[in-house]
């Protein structure tokens, strides 16, 4: 793994399901989460992706391209344009350091409407490199 | 930031270093259900989540201190009237903006969590898209039997939404004395094609006076409301503030044989096509007005 190297894509269908799944596995009930109609009235055009799954998403996407044993050190994310129901979020990434052991991934997560998620994620590679 | 006192900034300010929780305790223990909702939900085969070994997913760090529907426990009075101020100053919305998490030790099914965290800043009034507001910014240290597991920053945007303009109206139809029969027909859901007292022939849109003929007797008949579409534009640009394009506009050939310009309705804008049935419905678009529009029949429609 060398300073550049673009991990692989992942596509994130980002259907109503997701967004209440998401929400309720990390414990979050904020109305705008489920509920249309509420989330409506607080002037969102729809519910959105709650920020814990866009986290959870986020370290799911370093594991899957970096392989069981690569350890989650430090994830840090800011959110843009909120994911609604119906788009595709696209996740991609570039090496950003590498020291050691040690990689500084960049990810950035782009919808329909802009840049989702943008962070770093700190990881540390088992020996022999990622898979 | 004129409307806004210096008084309250010094109160928001204040908040700076003041515990957000103390010795609050996660609802449940670190567990193997919980952490195999998670995966599902996030589509996390990972192999390192199932099994005898198994970790928690280092991202649900923060799930484990959620109060869930019953409520935060070991919240600090401090950060309770903090969002109480906020609210106060019209700051009723929150959404989260920051996420910044560092894994200290892997957590595992039996784990009891305990957490304390503080309230790192409050930013001075922003401007954002959403709204005006203040961040609010909290560090958690998050403990697994006592041991430090982890560290948990979070921001949030206390903000006032920004007021959407109303929605525009569409506009009004100009009603007089030639067509006013038409709107009247409009108004009881019925559509009235103009018969030539004359010659016979139908007409439409309202006329005076007869173009085949010249005659200016005549009477109505109402539309079956069968219809396909003769031709059709899709309106992309410009937009006009009562509209949301893209939208079809057809030219809608009546089985009567006039044509009529109108919306095609319950079909996405770029699968109208030209010989396609429809059929009349009236759209009610406020307390006032009322539209003859058509909708796509109940054809497969290409079923791609």
């Amino acid at each position: 793994m060398r300073v550049g190297d673009a991990l692989p894509p992942l596509e994130i269908e980002v259907t109503r399901t997701l967004i209440v799944a998401g929400a309720i596995a990390s414990r979050d009930y904020q109305d705008v989460h489920h509920d249309a109609e509420l989330a409506r009235q607080k002037g969102s055009p729809d519910i959105f992706m709650n920020i814990l799954t866009t986290n959870g998403l986020v370290g799911r996407y370093i594991t899957d391209c970096l392989g069981p044993d690569a350890v989650l050190r430090k994830v840090a994310i800011r959110l843009g344009a909120p994911n609604y129901p119906g788009d595709t979020m696209v996740l991609t990434g570039s090496v950003e350091e590498v020291a050691g052991d040690t990689a500084t991934v960049r990810v950035v997560g782009a919808n329909g409407i802009g840049r989702h998620v943008t962070g770093t994620v700190t990881v540390t590679l088992p020996p022999g490199g990622a898979r | 930031m004129s409307d806004e006192s210096d008084e309250l900034a010094m109160r928001l300010k204040a908040f700076e270093g003041r515990a957000a929780a103390v010795a609050g305790a996660g609802k449940d223990p670190v567990n193997e259900p919980m952490i195999r909702h998670w995966c599902e939900a996030m589509g996390d085969t990972n192999p390192a989540y199932a099994g005898p070994e198994a970790i928690a997913p280092p991202t649900m760090l923060q799930a484990w201190t959620m109060g869930g529907l019953s409520g935060h426990t070991g919240r600090s009075g401090a950060y309770d009237e903090l969002l109480g101020l906020l609210d106060d100053a019209g700051y009723t919305s929150v959404v989260a903006t920051d996420c910044e998490q560092e894994y200290v030790r892997p957590l595992r099914p039996g784990d009891e969590i305990t957490f304390d965290a503080v309230i790192e800043s409050v930013s001075e009034r922003k401007t954002t898209k959403l709204g005006t507001g203040h961040f609010v910014t909290t560090r958690m240290d998050v403990r697994a039997g006592g041991e430090l597991a982890g560290t948990h920053r979070f921001r949030i945007l206390k903000y006032a939404p920004a007021r959407g303009k109303p929605k525009a109206r569409r506009p009004r139809p100009v009603v007089n004395r030639d067509n006013a029969g038409f709107w009247e027909g409009v108004g009881q859901h019925k559509l009235l094609i103009q018969r030539c007292g004359g010659c016979g022939s139908l007409r439409f849109p309202w006329l005076p006076g007869c173009g085949a003929c010249g005659c200016l007797e005549w009477d109505t008949v109402e539309a079956s409301g069968e219809g396909s579409v003769y031709s059709y534009v899709v309106m992309h640009h410009p937009p006009f503030p009562a509209f949301d394009p893209p939208y079809a506009v057809g030219l809608i050939e009546l089985a009567e044989g006039v044509r009529i310009v109108s919306n095609v309705v319950g079909v996405p804008y770029d699968k109208v096509r030209i010989g396609m049935p429809v059929r009349l419905q009236f759209e009610r678009y406020d307390e006032e007005l009322v539209l003859p529009v058509f909708r796509a029949g109940e054809t497969d429609g290409g079923g791609s």
